[in-house]
């Protein structure tokens, strides 16, 4: 019974997150500053899920050459600046960090 | 094909990498939500009716360990307030859709929706189909996170450990974000969220995310704001 009423409340909630500013945008007066700011939005979100995934590979903060993900993730990053192709960046990050883990 | 089916298959095709990492999260949350003391029925239906990973993971988690539902309704709050961020920022490129087609792409936009997606309006604009490329890129996601609970709730965890498959989410968002990075607000707003993710790394409930987020939407918008205001003044 609990299982299902935060299964219920909890996706009518998720959803209405979604659908909050898409449905409230015109009918609610947003500023200029903010909708500019919103481009913003992109590049922080996907850096901030981002940095942790290569930083803290196994749970702990890693700056070093042992870090295989942060290494893979430098070329994914060389990879996706030369090409601009997300294969090919998805290709070259697996591919680095495959090797470096049977090495 | 038309005009929308064609936008249709472009969001469906962008969402393709993100799959890789996806499929394998959603077997692993079939088969941990089984663990969990959730019935086959309900870690399905959470799939299709909550629809978002993290919050899932997190839910089995709090479920096994018996706490309230209260609690438990909480911390999906929290962990999904990233989605407020997501909906303000297509908002205006929904703006003139239907109430059932805002409902429908509200539903399914989840962070692997939303990435492909605003990225794709930012590059060619709204045009009279363009919707139909969320729609297609929600679509392939949802219906891969469907098969791959049954699978995980069907096979259990059936996936070598040594496969880093997880590692194909971040890398679809480096191809997503580096290419993006072109002028110094930009740049900023990637950088400074990033080392406030860092950071906030021990914070629970991935508030440290909607930090890092919101540090980095602020640092942008400054940087722009800033540039801005002095070329008025040359």
């Amino acid at each position: 019974m609990k299982v299902w009423l935060v299964i219920f409340l909890g996706g009518l909630m998720t959803f209405g997150m979604r659908f909050s500013l898409i449905f409230l945008f015109g009918k609610l007066e947003i500023p200029d500053s903010l909708r500019r700011a919103l481009h913003y939005v992109p590049p922080a979100v996907l850096s901030a899920i981002v940095f942790p995934e290569l930083f803290y590979p196994a749970g702990a903060f890693s700056l070093s050459f042992d870090n295989f993900r942060l290494l893979a993730g430098a070329a994914a990053i060389l990879a996706a600046w030369a090409s601009k192709n997300t294969l090919l960046t998805l290709f070259t990050g697996m591919v680095v960090l495959l090797v470096l883990q049977v090495l | 094909m038309g005009a929308a089916g064609k936008n249709f298959w472009d969001g469906a095709r962008a969402e393709i990498p993100l799959l890789v990492g996806v499929f394998p999260f959603g077997m692993i949350y079939g088969a941990l939500a089984l663990d969990a003391g959730l019935s086959k029925a309900a870690a399905q239906m959470m799939s299709s009716i909550l629809f978002a990973g993290s919050a899932q993971f997190v839910a089995a988690k709090l479920f096994s360990d018996a706490a309230p539902a209260l609690v438990i309704l909480l911390t999906i709050a929290v962990v999904n307030l990233r989605h407020m961020l997501y909906s303000a920022s297509l908002a205006p490129y929904l703006k003139d859709l239907s109430l059932k087609w805002k409902i429908l792409l509200s539903y399914l936009l989840t962070d692997e929706c939303y990435a492909p997606s605003v990225l794709h309006y930012e590059k060619t604009g709204v045009k009279p189909f363009s919707h139909w490329f969320v729609f297609g890129a929600g679509l392939a996601l949802w219906s891969a996170w469907q098969v791959s609970t049954a699978l995980g709730i069907f096979l259990g965890a059936a996936i070598p450990e040594e496969l880093p498959l997880d590692f194909a989410l971040p890398l679809t968002f480096i191809a997503m974000v580096v290419p993006a990075l072109k002028n110094r607000p930009t740049i900023a707003a990637a950088l400074s969220a990033g080392i406030v993710a860092l950071l906030a790394y021990g914070l629970p409930y991935k508030l440290g995310l909607i930090l890092a987020a919101l540090t980095g939407v602020a640092s942008g918008a400054l940087l722009e704001g800033r540039k801005s205001s002095s070329r008025r003044t040359l």
